[in-house]
């Protein structure tokens, strides 16, 4: 067991460096540079800008700067942000509780509404509620996501008026940041009406970001509750008289969800990563919507940085499931 | 089920009466996250309204609304005979902000923080000089480390700045935002504490409001300072919300999340003059956009061809379709609004038969070109690639065939500046309300290569600008400057496409709010009915 | 021979028959073929079927609204934009584009992943080790921002685009060809082949393929699927296709600004490639359902 998880974690070595050349390498070859875009339409005279490079050690040899990176990483320090010259991992933190809290909300969404919805379409296979699950599920698969976000936006919050527009809270409320997780923060304020406000700004971006891990939990959990319902032993459960309820929670459910669960943490990667659209559409303050402007301003540390921390964290997820996939299923770990 | 839709309709609404209660804080949606709280340090308008326009304060100031320089912090001043020396004498008792934890001032504003200030950015060997980057880009961009020879503290409450060259612009540079007046005691305190960065991050003013809270991306809070020396400001707390997006920004201030928001989209302005709840304040702004035609390439060295291609642009249509109304045609390089403006000067039409006759006549055939387009949005091209689309399919008429251009903002700017383009589509916001502030920085010889997008260099023309430049007599630089417009409309090295008007919507219980024409957004002065 | 077939019971069917047969059940499936198909022919015929010219500028016909809106006109079935193009000729000059894209994309990342999932999968040892790491690497960035940042690299125009989305949507392909091959690899078959002297590339893509290539098909299916999706996030955030070029995502992306004014700028595109994109995926299912032997019991 233990060799089986030392295996794993071994073969994450490479994958690491590989990202940090990786991340480091496509970052310069975009062309254009830091200074040139934080000049915008004034300029910066030739001289200044050789002063610029030199003063943020863009002049040093590509094999010098990559080596300060690395050695960076193990001293925990990936370096200032080129614009506003804030420490890379105390940016990170600061907006990566939006992200977590966001990732939260859209994975309960998902998976309250995809779990039930997959098993009951599997059990009355072939009905009308089979079939609008598959094809809501489908459809939802299918969104292009920001175009669903603006959808949504339109109705429930421009025309109908129900929900807010955009940010994690009202803003007229004062609250003292503890955990930088709104829903927290606002309980610990006291303030009722904080808390609401905190969850009603939830609401569509959850919504958004869950459907398509929504659309593959049910999906999953429908073709995985099928399988299980046809094997051998479910039959002689039922034939033995067993009732269909008892059979299905009991026997078939068990067995069903470890694929669903292994669906589920995979797509909390992809969450966690940071959903781009989503951030930037609902101006929500989190990762994606972070990377995506330090790749606009060339902001190298930041996005070394922010995409070596992103790319861990679904490594980690990756490695967690595989694992708990060995665990759970021994012929997998035996196989390795 | 209805039922329960209702019901939480209701709670919904019950929420939305409950904040807006609390009434006495007052919400900018702004459009970004500054790039930090030094002023000095960073060139963008967002950094500014955020640090500049209420933490700090000037020696002296623009009277917001205008370009008039009145007393800040300097109650007076006086200039030597020679031009040579510009005494300040400050005023006494000005307080800077008290933090609830971290830095609490033990003394007034006094020379120090002047110095301390000024010495920072000029001097390369100040403590302070390297911190937070140390990237002074409108200090050494405005020429003021060869300019200012010394500044001398001549007593607690008089400051001295000797120049090395008489400079009438001076005292209007004195009111720019990087010449904020920071702590000199914050600044002591910081490096004793051994974390000096802090002070960028983190500064005491001593302006109409104390920054308390920021969240990146998403919201800064401040207080009003109850010790302002002009009073304590009507707003007790005010919020920038950061919303990014123009037509998010709109949907807010329509629900009342916000009061003011800034650049809203050309495409809304006729709803929002139609809104019951909010009112629409406008003003020309201080900006040009123009189509640059890289003069040292063929064909566009022949003026022919210029021309021809000034006349082939459909102004009319770019007004209707990018602009929605909300701009003016432009027809000189420099605003309406800006003294010395040539009203004299006539535009090309839109003729497209001249526009033939004149491309037969320089001989050209067949002209492929192409158009480059901005990939960001400014006031004055709120958006190029909508205007590259329409200028190609009038182009198109007159058998020039254009494609559309775009890089990512950086290399667009780096690739312009070197001459890559054939034409390409970029702009001009003032600084400062001089005339050479625009036709010096964009289309004088020594810009080639720089701000000089259509790399021309026109010996006739810069003769004047140069000349003008030199003089302090506002009527003889007038005479100038409107000469010098007229050449640039018969050599046409761009095609002027227009000035934007600046649209400020705000919701109506919002009073005293006075659009910048430098582009600023000001609360002091503004207030909640 | 002719007498034989009558007296025996169940006819024996091509493959085609039983994959048809199969496939012909799903409804959906057979539905989303019939939409593809409707699209292609859209596609194909674009320029005659076409009410206007997808560039032509109306400049008398501002943000027309759709027919059915007060306003509207049969000049402009589903209304023009900004700039006074018939937005349905557009859609229809996007099929062209989305499906093209679609294609290029699938072939590129189909064709590579083949190859490298093979070469992995058949020859193992360190060439394995060193494609499928690079696998990993890849699948443990964010794909949009991977694609995001090679658009930039190439500069932001279609071409480059689909090349983006070709190399991000690579991984899957590598993964599945591996595994197949290894699958297949030790089977009877392949062996007796490589006994009789077959060389490696021969055993690799006339041996191992044909018999991988039924999974190989469905995930082409959805990639072609993901390849729209990943086109129109990549022109909505400005880095697809250049003006006037009308791709779908840039159209939704150009006309965002008008989203509280005319709801129709925004809401054709979108809804064509929620249907579009749906009828791959209805395809994709059915093919895996008649693909799947599992399933043939």
């Amino acid at each position: 067991m233990f060799q089986f998880i030392f295996k794993k974690l071994l073969l994450v070595v490479p994958t690491f460096i590989g990202i940090t050349l990786l991340t480091f390498t496509l970052i310069r070859m975009i062309p254009g540079d830091p200074i040139e875009i934080m000049a915008g339409e004034r300029g910066v005279s030739p001289e200044r800008h050789a002063q610029l490079r030199s003063e943020l050690g863009l002049d040093q040899p590509i094999l010098v700067q990559y080596f300060d990176y690395v050695q960076g990483i193990f001293q925990g320090d990936l370096g200032v942000s080129l614009i506003t010259k804030t420490p890379v991992i105390e940016e990170f933190l600061s907006l990566f509780p939006a992200t977590v809290e966001l990732a939260f909300c859209a994975a309960m969404f998902a998976i309250i509404i995809g779990l039930p919805a997959g098993i009951i379409a599997a059990v009355k296979r072939g009905s009308v509620f089979d079939h609008s699950v598959m094809t809501i599920s489908l459809t939802g698969y299918s969104m292009p996501i920001f175009w669903w976000a603006l959808l949504l936006m339109l109705v429930f919050s421009v025309n109908l008026d129900l929900t807010p527009v955009s940010g994690r809270m009202d803003v007229t409320y004062w609250i003292d940041e503890v955990t930088g997780f709104m829903l927290i923060d606002t309980l610990l304020s006291g303030e009722e009406g904080a808390f609401k406000s905190a969850v009603h700004h939830l609401v569509l971006p959850s919504i958004v970001l869950g459907t398509i891990p929504m659309a593959v939990i049910a999906r999953m959990t429908r073709s995985s509750m099928l399988e299980v319902l046809g094997e051998d032993y479910i039959r002689t459960a039922r034939s033995k008289g067993m009732v269909p309820m008892r059979v299905i929670v009991v026997h078939a459910l068990r067995n069903a969800l470890i694929p669903v669960i292994t669906v589920i943490g995979l797509q909390v990667g992809i969450l966690l990563s940071g959903a781009i659209l989503t951030e930037t559409i609902f101006a929500w303050p989190g990762i994606g919507k972070w990377l995506i402007e330090s790749i606009g301003r060339r902001d190298y540390p930041v996005v070394q940085g922010g995409i070596l921390i992103v790319a861990t964290m679904i490594i980690m997820v990756n490695l967690f499931v595989d694992i708990m996939y060995g665990v759970v299923n021994p012929r997998i770990r035996h196989a390795h | 089920m209805k039922k329960g839709i209702a019901k939480l309709t209701l709670a919904l609404a019950a929420t939305a009466v409950a904040a807006s209660v609390q009434a006495q804080t007052f919400v900018f949606c702004s459009e970004g996250s500054p790039e930090g709280f030094n002023p000095s340090l960073y060139t963008a308008g967002t950094t500014f309204d955020a640090s500049s326009k209420t933490i700090f304060n000037r020696l002296v100031e623009f009277e917001v609304g205008t370009t008039t320089v009145v007393p800040g912090l300097a109650e007076s001043w006086s200039v030597s005979d020679d031009g040579l020396e510009y005494t300040f004498n400050l005023r006494k008792g000005v307080k800077f902000h008290a933090q609830k934890k971290g830095f609490a001032p033990s003394r007034d504003f006094n020379a120090d923080d002047v110095l301390f200030t000024f010495q920072r950015q000029d001097d390369p060997e100040h403590p302070y000089h390297k911190v937070s980057g140390g990237s002074y880009e409108y200090y050494s961009g405005m020429g003021m480390p060869e300019l200012v020879t010394e500044v001398v503290k001549v007593d607690d409450y008089t400051v001295k700045f000797v120049l090395s060259k008489p400079e009438s612009p001076f005292i209007a540079n004195m009111a720019m935002d990087f010449a904020s007046i920071f702590s000199a005691e914050q600044a002591d305190a910081m490096l004793a504490a051994g974390t000096p960065e802090q002070l960028d991050l983190n500064p005491v003013g001593t302006g109409p409001f104390q920054m308390v809270q920021y969240k990146k991306d998403s919201l800064i809070r401040y207080l009003g300072n109850q010790d302002y020396w002009q009073g304590a400001p009507a707003i007790e707390k005010l919020v920038f919300s950061i919303t990014p997006d123009a037509s998010v920004r709109y949907a807010k201030l329509k629900k009342g999340e916000c009061h003011v928001m800034p650049y809203p989209n050309p495409a809304d302005i006729e709803q929002m003059k139609a809104d019951e709840d909010i009112n629409l304040l406008s003003q020309e702004g201080l900006n040009v956009g123009y189509l640059a035609f890289n003069t040292q390439k063929a064909p566009f060295d022949n003026v022919k061809v210029r021309q021809a291609l000034n006349y082939a642009v459909n102004k009319q249509a770019i007004l209707d379709a990018v602009f929605q109304g909300s701009g003016k045609a432009a027809k000189n390089p420099i605003p309406p609004t800006m003294w010395s403006y040539n009203e004299a000067v006539q535009d090309y039409p839109y003729d497209l038969e001249k526009a033939k006759a004149l491309l037969a006549e320089a001989g050209v055939t067949d002209l492929k070109t192409n158009i480059w387009a901005m990939p960001v949005q400014r006031p004055y091209n709120p958006n190029a690639r909508r205007m590259a689309e329409i200028i190609q399919a009038d182009w198109a008429k007159i058998g020039v065939e254009a494609e559309v251009v775009s890089y990512e903002w950086g290399e667009y700017l780096k690739r312009s500046k070197e001459g890559e383009h054939d034409t390409v589509l970029l702009g001009w916001t003032g600084d400062n309300g001089d005339p050479d502030n625009f036709l010096s920085v964009l289309l004088s010889c020594d810009a080639v290569g720089g701000g000089n997008r259509a790399m021309w260099c026109d010996e006739e023309f810069d003769k004047i600008i140069m000349k003008a430049k030199q003089l302090t007599n506002i009527e003889e630089r007038t005479k100038l400057y409107e000469e010098a417009q007229v050449v640039f409309k018969a050599k046409a090295p761009w095609a002027t496409i227009a000035h934007s008007v600046t649209y400020k919507p705000l919701r109506k219980e919002v009073q005293g709010f006075k659009i910048d024409p430098l582009g600023g957004h000001h609360f002091y002065g503004v207030s909640l009915k | 021979m002719s007498q034989a077939t009558t007296v025996s019971g169940p006819k024996v069917q091509t493959p085609f028959q039983e994959f048809w047969g199969y496939f012909s059940q799903n409804s959906g499936a057979v539905a989303g073929l019939f939409f593809i198909i409707l699209m292609v022919i859209v596609a194909l015929f674009a320029n005659f079927l076409a009410p206007h010219s997808p560039i032509e500028q109306y400049r008398d016909a501002l943000l027309v609204p759709p027919v059915w809106v007060e306003g509207g006109s049969w000049t402009y079935i589903l209304g023009t934009d900004d700039i006074g193009r018939d937005i349905l000729s557009r859609l229809m000059h996007g099929a062209r584009l989305s499906l093209f894209i679609g294609t290029l994309v699938v072939t590129l990342s189909l064709g590579l992943g083949i190859i490298l999932g093979l070469v992995a999968g058949y020859f193992r040892g360190t060439i394995e080790v060193v494609i499928m790491r690079g696998v990993d690497i890849m699948l443990a960035m964010p794909s949009l921002l991977l694609a995001i940042a090679i658009v930039a690299i190439l500069g932001p125009s279609l071409m480059n685009a689909a090349m983006a989305i070709a190399i991000v949507s690579l991984p899957h392909y590598v993964r599945l060809a591996r595994a197949s091959t290894i699958s297949e690899a030790n089977k009877d078959y392949v062996i007796a082949s490589r006994v009789a002297g077959a060389g490696s590339l021969r055993l690799m893509f006339k041996t191992i393929l044909p018999n991988c290539l039924a999974p190989l098909i469905v995930q082409a299916t959805l990639g072609f699927s993901n390849a729209i999706l990943d086109m129109a996030a990549l022109g909505f955030l400005g880095l697809g296709a250049q003006p006037p070029t009308p791709e779908w995502g840039s159209m939704l992306a150009d006309a965002l600004q008008f989203v509280q004014r005319a709801w129709w700028v925004v809401t054709f595109p979108g809804l064509v490639i929620l249907l579009t994109v749906l009828a791959f995926n209805l395809m994709g299912d059915g093919l895996r359902d008649a693909l799947d032997p599992k399933l043939k019991q």
